[in-house]
C-alpha cells in the first residue's frame, strides 16, 4: 500500500465547480498528501483533453490510482474509468469525489465549499488507496423485452423491437390494447383520424410473430436483474376461450345486461357485461365483468353461453399465472385523466351539460354513443354556444402544479371541431396562456382564430346554473375575470367542456416499487437524466416511455417508445453486457454457520451447505445490496468494492480535519 | 362533550335566537357549553381593515382567556357566530406561522397580564362541533318530531368553510348542514348559492352593492322553492332576514323567506319548545314554514333522477 | 399623461405590502390567471381587478393601488383565496391594502370613503366597551357619514329593537381596562407583521 501512487484531479466544470470552490487551493493541497505524486486542476475533466490528461499521467507517473474530484458518478463514472482503463489501469483502482451536487451547487459559502471539498477528496484518496483490481461481471443478455402497457407508447415500442427481430411481451391490463389514443376522435393539429392511424399497428401488434400478447393481464412478480428478469404475469379470468372464440360479438349483442362505460366511453356510453370495449379491439375476443354479469351476481342468464357458436364461453375460467423471462423491460403504463369531480365549482356531476374533455371526444367520434353528433345530456339538442375551460386541475397548486401539455392544443381541436360540425355555435375558450410549442401547433391556433373562435384570456371562476339576470334562465354560466379588459363576464352558454389534465396512474407508486423504479412527487416515473436520457431509469434493464413520464401528445410519446425500443435494442445486440462487479463473498473459514443471512437476501441468492454448515453466496445471483455483510455477526462476509477496509479509510479521510491533530483546528485559530 | 363558548357579541343581541336555541340544544345533544368569562368581541372584519397588531391583540386576548380556564373545556372553543369562528382560528393560524406576529402579540397581551400559546387552543364552529363530535347517528336517535314536509336551502355562507384554517367540510360545496337537515327529516334543496356570499358589512358601505348579494341568494332560495333559508352565522342571517324587505322594495321583488339558525331546527326536530328556541324574533315571519312540518312524507333515499333517455350522467360519490 | 414606471421604486412597495400582511401571503407568486377578479362577489364593483392591483403593485405603482376602491369592496369572502391556483392570500392582502390607505391618507379618494369611516366607529366601540354595540353603530356611524341612509336604514332599526334584537345601552366588559392596555401596548409596537 505505501508504494500507491495516486493522481489527483479537480474539475472547474466551467464555473459550476470554480465559482464556489476554490479549485486551485484544492488541487495544490491535494499534491501535498501522502501518496499523492500528481495532483491538478483543469476546465473540463470529462472533455477529451481532460481524459488524455489522465492517461498521459498514469503512463507517465506510473500512477496506480487515480481521483477525480468533480460531478456525480452518475454522470461520468463511466467516462474516467474508461480513460485509466485505455492506459492501462485497471478501472476499478479509480474513485470519484462529487464535489459539485454535493459541494459546489450546494452552497454559496466559497470557505466552507473548499474545506469540503478538500474533505470529500481526502475521503477518496483514502478509499481508492484499498481499492483492488476487478474484472466487470459479464451478463448475458435475454433478447426477449417485457412492456407494460398498450398504449401508444408501448406499442411502438413493440413493433421497433418486433421488427428487429426480438421477441416482445406485451402486458396490458384492459382487455384490449390502444390505450387513451383509441378513445379520441381526431388528433391535432393534422386532425387525422386516431383510430385510421392507430387500428393498422394494433392489427400489426397482434398478427406479429415477434409479440406475445397478453391483454386483460397484469404483472404480479419481478426478480433479476438487466439482462435476465425473471416476471410473474397473471393472465385474469377473461370467461372466453380465447382458441374457440371467433370475436363474432353474436354473446355481446345477446347479453341483456347493460352497463355504463366509465372506461372506453368515459362514462357517456354504455357496454354490456360480456363485452370488447369497441369494435376494433384487439385482440378480439371479449372479457366478462363478472362484478355486472347477472350470472356471476344472481346465478340466473348463461345468455352468452346459449348463443356462443364456437361453445367459448368459460364460467370456470380461472386466473392464470405464467413465468417469463426477459432480458429487458419498459414500462409504457400512460396517465389518468384529472376527475373534475374535485373541483366543485366547475359543476361536472352536477350539472347535466357540463362533460369532461374525454366524453367530449367520445361525442365527436362517429364511433362514440352520439354517431359523432354533439348534443347535450339530453341526447337531442344541439348546443348553440360552447365554453372550453383550459387547465383544469392543471396549474394549480390546490390540485397539481404541472401544465398538462397537451390540453391547449385539444382545447383548440374540439373548438375546431364544434365549428365543423355546428357552424352556427358560439365556441369560447377560456385561457390562462395559450401554450403551443410544436410542430404547425401556433399556426393551428392561427387558424382557430380565423373560424372565429371566442378567446377569453382568464381562469375561469366558477360555472353555475344560478340565474343572476335576464338571458341566463336555463342556461349555464360560465364566470369569468376577462383579464384583457380587468372585468368580471359572466357568459352563458349550452354546454361547458372541461379541459382536464394529465396524472400520473393512481396505482404508479406501486408499479414502480415493483420494477424497483422511482416517482416523482406527481407520480410519475423518474428518468435517469431529464435531458440526456429520459428513456432510462435508475434500474438498469427498466426504461420508461410515454405518458408515465409525464403529460405529452401523441408524437413525443411515439418518439420515447421508439426511443426506448433503441436503446434496448442496442443493449440486446451486445449481447453481454458487463456489470458491476459488486458481490457479497462468504469467507468459508469465518462462517459459523448460523444461517442468519439466508433468509435475508432478497434475491435469494445464499445457499447453505448442510454438509460443511457454512452458507455460500451465489455470484450470479447476488445484487450487491449488502444487507448480509451488514447482519453476518462473524463478519465472514465481504463486498467488493466495498470492504471494511475501505468504508472505514472513507471515513477516516472525510474526517481529516476534524482529528486534534488536523488542520481544522488551524483553521479555526 | 365540554367545551368553551365564545358566544360573540351578535349572539347577545340581534342573534338572540341562536344563541337562545343553542343552548337549548346543547344539553340534549350531551353538549356542555361554557362560556369563556369575560370575552371581548372579535373585531368582526372591521379591525384587521385599520391597524394589524391591535386587531391580532384583541382577538388573542379571548384565546388567552380560553387558554387560562381551559380545565373546564379541554382545549376546545366553540363559536357559533362563522366571522367569529374565522377571527379566532386565524390568530391561531398565524401566530403559529409567523413567530414575530406571536413575539408581538404576546408582547401586547402581556400589557395586561396575559399570554398565548399557538396551538394551545382548537378552535370549532358549532356545526362542526354537532356533526362530528355528537353525530348524525346519535342526533337521528333523538329527533321525536322529524322535519317531514319542509323544504329548506342549506345556506353556508362564507367563514364557515374558507379559507379553512380549521377545515371540516369542502370549502365550495360543504355537505355538512345539508346531511344534518336531512337527517332531522326536511328535504334538502341542492342550493348551488351554498357558499356564495351574504355580503356581510356591505350593507353599510354600499348598499345597492350589498342588496344585490342579498337578492342572488334570495331569489335561488325561491326559484328552488325552498319554505326556508337555514343559516348557520348571524351576519348571514341578519342581512337575509332584516333586509330582504329592503329587497323587495329596491328590486320590486316579493321575497318571503324565512331565514332560521339550524340550531332551532334541530330544536324543533327535538320537539323543544318554539319559545325555547327563540322563534318569534325574525323579520320574516317563520309560521308558515313551520306549519309544514309533518305534512309531507319524510323523504325516502335520496332523489335520482333516472334518464331512460339520453347520455348517462356522471355519478357523485355519494354523500350518505 | 403617459408616464413609465421607475423599475427601481417597484420592488419597494411589493415588500412593503408583504411586510405589513401576516404570514407569507405568497403575493410575488401571481401568475395574473384571473381566478380572483372572477370569483370576487364585488368585482363588478371594482375599479381594479384584485389581479389588477398585484400587478400594479409589482409595478411599484403605489398611490393608485391604495386610491383604489377595490380593498374597500372586498366583502372578505375567501372565494378567491379558496380557488387561487398560487395560493395567494388574496384576502388578507386586501386589509394590509386598507390599512395602508389609511396610514397614507388615500382612501378618501377610492371613492367608497365611508367604509373606513365605518370600521373606525366600530372598533371606537370595541375599544372603550370591549363589545360591539349595533345601536350605537347605526346611530354615530350613520349620522355621521351616511345622514340619507339613517333615514332609509331607521325602520329596520326600530324593527331590530321591537323583536328584542338590539340593546339600548352598551354592554362594557369586566376586563375593559386590561384591554385598553393590551390594545395601548398593541398600537405602540407598530403595523407590520
Ligand atoms: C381529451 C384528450 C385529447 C387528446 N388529444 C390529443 C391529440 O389530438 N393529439 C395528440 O398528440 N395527443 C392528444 N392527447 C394526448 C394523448 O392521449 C397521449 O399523448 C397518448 O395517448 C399517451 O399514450 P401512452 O401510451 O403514453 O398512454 P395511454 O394511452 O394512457 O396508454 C397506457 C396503457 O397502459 C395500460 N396500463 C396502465 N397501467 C398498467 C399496468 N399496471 N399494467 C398493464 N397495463 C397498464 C393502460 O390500460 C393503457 O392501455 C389527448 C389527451 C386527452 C386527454
Ligand atoms: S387568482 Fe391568484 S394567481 Fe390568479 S390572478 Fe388572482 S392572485 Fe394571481
Ligand atoms: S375575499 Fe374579497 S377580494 Fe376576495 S373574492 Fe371575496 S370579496 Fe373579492
Amino acid at each position: 500500500m505505501s508504494e500507491e501512487r495516486v493522481g489527483v484531479y479537480i474539475c472547474h466544470c466551467g464555473t459550476n465547480i470554480a465559482g464556489t470552490v476554490d479549485v486551485e487551493d484544492v488541487a495544490r493541497w491535494a499534491g501535498e498528501q501522502p501518496h499523492v505524486v500528481v495532483a491538478r486542476d483543469y476546465k473540463f475533466m470529462c472533455s477529451s483533453l481532460g481524459q488524455e490528461l489522465i492517461e498521459k499521467d498514469i503512463k507517465e507517473f506510473g500512477l496506480t490510482r487515480v481521483v477525480v474530484a468533480s460531478c456525480s458518478p452518475h454522470m461520468h463514472e463511466k467516462t474516467f474509468r474508461g480513460a485509466c482503463e485505455r492506459a492501462g489501469l485497471n478501472p476499478f483502482l479509480f474513485e470519484m469525489a462529487n464535489i459539485r451536487e454535493q459541494d459546489s451547487w450546494a452552497t454559496n459559502d466559497r470557505k466552507a465549499a473548499t474545506q469540503k471539498a478538500k474533505a470529500l477528496v481526502k475521503a477518496a484518496i483514502e478509499r481508492v488507496i484499498h481499492h483492488e483490481p476487478l474484472d466487470p461481471l459479464q451478463v448475458e443478455i435475454n433478447s426477449s423485452t417485457l412492456i407494460v402497457g398498450g398504449g401508444i407508447a408501448g406499442i411502438t415500442a413493440a413493433l421497433e423491437l418486433a421488427n428487429a427481430g426480438y421477441h416482445v411481451y406485451l402486458v396490458e391490463r384492459e382487455p384490449s390494447i390502444g390505450g387513451h389514443m383509441a378513445q379520441l376522435d381526431k388528433t391535432f393539429p393534422t386532425l387525422d383520424c386516431s383510430a385510421c392511424i392507430l387500428t393498422p399497428k394494433m392489427v400489426e401488434v397482434d398478427q406479429h410473430p415477434n409479440i406475445t400478447l397478453l391483454s386483460y393481464s397484469e404483472v404480479e412478480k419481478v426478480e433479476g436483474h438487466l439482462g435476465d428478469f425473471t416476471v410473474t404475469v397473471r393472465k385474469k379470468a377473461r370467461h372466453v376461450i380465447e382458441d374457440l372464440c371467433t370475436g363474432c360479438g353474436e354473446c355481446e349483442r345477446r347479453c341483456p345486461k347493460r352497463v355504463i362505460d366509465n372506461s372506453f366511453e368515459a362514462g357517456l356510453g354504455f357496454r354490456k357485461a360480456i363485452y370488447r370495449p369497441f369494435p376494433q379491439a384487439v385482440p378480439k375476443y371479449p372479457v366478462i365483468d363478472t362484478d355486472n354479469c347477472l350470472w356471476f351476481q344472481i346465478g340466473k342468464c348463461r345468455v352468452c353461453e346459449r348463443f356462443c357458436p364456437t361453445g367459448a364461453i368459460d364460467y370456470e375460467q380461472q386466473d392464470e399465472l405464467l413465468e417469463i423471462k426477459v432480458g429487458n423491460i419498459i414500462l409504457a403504463t400512460g396517465y389518468k385523466l384529472f376527475d373534475p369531480r374535485r373541483i366543485p365549482q366547475y359543476g361536472y356531476g352536477r350539472l347535466a351539460n357540463v362533460f369532461t374533455s374525454l366524453e367530449f371526444e367520445r361525442m365527436v367520434n362517429a364511433a362514440g354513443p352520439t354517431g359523432g353528433r354533439i348534443v347535450l345530456r339530453d341526447g337531442e339538442t344541439e348546443p348553440k354556444s360552447v365554453a372550453i375551460i383550459h387547465c383544469v386541475g392543471s396549474r394549480d397548486r390546490n390540485y397539481n402544479e404541472y401544465c398538462s401539455k397537451v390540453c391547449c392544443m385539444y382545447s383548440l381541436k374540439f373548438a375546431h371541431l364544434v365549428h365543423e360540425r355546428l357552424p352556427e355555435a358560439e365556441v369560447y375558450n377560456f385561457y390562462i396562456d395559450i401554450r403551443t410549442p410544436g410542430k404547425g401547433y401556433e399556426e393551428f391556433y392561427h387558424r382557430l382564430l380565423e373560424e372565429g373562435t371566442h378567446f377569453i384570456r382568464g381562469r375561469v371562476a366558477e360555472v353555475t346554473d344560478a340565474a343572476r339576470q335576464p338571458g341566463e334562465e336555463g342556461k349555464l354560466i360560465v364566470q369569468v375575470e376577462d383579464t384583457l379588459i380587468g372585468k368580471q363576464r359572466r357568459i352563458p352558454v349550452d354546454m361547458v367542456i372541461l379541459s382536464a389534465g394529465l396524472e400520473a396512474q393512481p396505482d404508479a407508486r406501486e408499479v414502480a416499487q415493483k420494477f424497483g423504479l422511482g416517482c416523482d412527487a406527481n407520480g410519475f416515473f423518474v428518468e435517469r437524466h431529464p435531458k440526456l436520457d429520459p428513456v432510462a431509469t435508475m434500474t438498469d434493464g427498466v426504461f420508461i416511455a410515454g405518458t408515465c413520464q409525464g403529460p405529452r401528445d401523441i408524437p413525443d410519446t411515439v418518439a420515447q417508445g421508439a426511443a426506448a425500443a433503441a436503446r434496448i435494442a442496442s443493449l440486446i445486440s451486445q449481447r453481454v453486457v458487463q456489470m458491476e462487479p459488486v458481490r457479497a463473498h462468504i469467507d468459508e473459514d469465518l462462517c459459523s454457520g448460523c444461517r442468519i443471512c439466508n433468509d435475508l437476501c432478497p434475491y435469494n441468492a445464499i445457499v447453505y451447505h448442510e454438509d460443511r454448515q457454512v452458507s455460500e453466496v451465489i455470484t450470479a445471483l447476488c445484487q450487491g445490496c449488502g444487507a448480509c455483510v451488514a447482519a453476518c455477526p462473524s463478519g465472514a462476509i465481504t463486498e467488493a468494492h466495498f470492504t471494511d477496509e475501505q468504508i472505514m479509510s472513507e471515513i477516516e479521510g472525510i474526517l481529516w480535519d476534524v482529528r486534534p491533530q488536523g488542520a481544522h483546528e488551524a483553521a479555526l485559530a | 362533550m365540554r367545551y368553551g363558548y365564545y358566544p360573540g357579541c351578535s349572539l347577545e343581541r340581534n342573534a338572540i335566537a341562536y344563541h337562545q336555541s343553542a343552548v337549548a340544544v346543547a344539553p340534549q345533544l350531551g353538549i356542555e357549553l361554557n362560556e369563556i368569562d369575560d370575552w371581548n368581541c372579535c373585531g368582526a372584519t372591521e379591525y384587521s381593515s385599520i391597524d394589524l397588531i391591535p386587531a391580532y391583540a384583541l382577538i388573542a386576548r379571548n384565546l388567552a382567556l380560553a387558554e387560562q380556564q381551559q380545565d373546564e373545556n379541554g382545549g376546545q372553543l366553540v363559536a357559533p357566530c362563522s366571522a367569529c369562528f374565522l377571527n379566532l382560528s386565524k390568530a391561531d393560524h398565524y401566530m403559529a406561522e409567523a413567530p414575530d406576529l406571536a413575539e408581538k402579540v404576546n408582547d401586547a397581551l402581556s400589557a395586561g397580564g396575559l399570554h398565548y400559546d399557538p396551538g394551545s387552543i382548537q378552535v370549532r364552529h358549532l356545526l362542526d362541533v354537532i356533526v362530528n363530535d355528537v353525530g348524525y347517528d346519535a342526533i337521528k336517535a333523538k329527533v321525536s318530531k322529524p322535519l317531514s314536509g319542509l323544504r329548506v336551502a342549506p345556506y353556508y355562507g362564507c367563514l364557515i368553510v374558507r379559507p379553512g384554517y380549521q377545515a371540516f367540510d369542502d370549502p365550495e360545496y360543504p355537505t355538512s348542514l345539508d346531511k344534518l337537515m336531512r337527517v332531522l327529516g326536511a328535504e334538502v334543496v341542492d342550493y348551488p348559492l351554498k357558499t356564495h356570499c351574504c355580503g356581510g358589512h356591505m350593507t353599510q358601505i354600499s348598499r345597492p352593492t350589498a342588496l344585490e348579494l342579498i337578492r342572488r341568494l334570495l331569489k335561488n332560495a325561491a326559484d328552488y322553492e325552498a319554505d326556508a333559508i337555514v343559516t348557520v352565522c348571524p351576519m348571514c342571517q341578519l342581512n337575509l332576514d332584516a333586509f330582504q324587505a329592503d329587497v323587495n322594495r329596491f328590486f320590486g321583488t316579493d321575497f318571503h323567506i324565512p331565514v332560521l339558525y339550524f340550531t332551532q331546527l334541530i330544536g324543533v326536530a327535538l320537539n323543544i319548545s318554539p319559545v325555547e328556541l327563540g322563534f318569534g324574533k325574525e323579520f320574516v315571519d317563520a309560521r308558515p314554514a313551520l306549519d309544514k312540518i309533518g305534512t309531507g312524507s319524510p323523504p325516502t333515499g335520496r332523489r335520482r333522477r333516472s334518464r331512460e333517455k339520453g347520455l348517462p350522467m356522471p355519478t357523485m360519490s355519494e354523500e350518505g | 399623461m403617459a408616464e413609465t414606471i421607475n423599475p427601481a421604486q417597484t420592488a419597494s412597495f411589493m415588500d412593503e405590502v408583504v411586510a405589513a400582511t401576516p404570514g407569507d401571503p405568497h403575493l410575488d407568486r401571481c401568475l395574473q390567471c384571473g381566478t380572483c377578479g372572477g370569483s370576487c362577489p364585488s368585482g363588478p364593483d371594482m375599479d381594479h381587478t384584485p389581479r389588477q392591483l398585484f400587478a400594479m403593485i409589482a409595478a411599484g405603482m403605489k398611490e393608485e393601488v391604495l386610491r383604489s376602491n377595490a380593498p374597500w369592496y372586498c366583502v372578505s369572502c375567501y372565494y378567491c383565496v379558496a380557488r387561487c391556483p398560487q395560493e395567494v392570500h388574496i384576502t388578507d392582502l386586501m386589509y394590509t391594502l386598507k390599512q395602508l390607505a389609511i396610514k397614507e391618507g388615500l382612501y378618501r379618494e377610492s371613492g367608497i370613503s365611508n367604509a373606513p369611516g365605518f370600521s373606525q366607529t366600530f372598533i371606537d366601540f370595541v375599544e372603550n366597551y370591549g363589545r360591539s354595540f349595533e345601536l350605537g353603530l347605526a346611530a354615530k356611524y350613520a349620522l355621521r357619514y351616511q345622514p340619507l341612509n339613517a333615514v332609509r336604514m331607521a325602520p329596520m332599526g326600530l324593527g331590530l329593537l321591537r323583536r328584542g334584537r338590539m340593546a339600548i345601552i352598551p354592554k362594557r366588559i369586566k376586563g375593559i381596562d386590561q384591554l385598553k392596555a393590551i390594545l395601548a401596548r398593541a398600537k405602540a409596537l407598530g403595523g407590520t407583521a
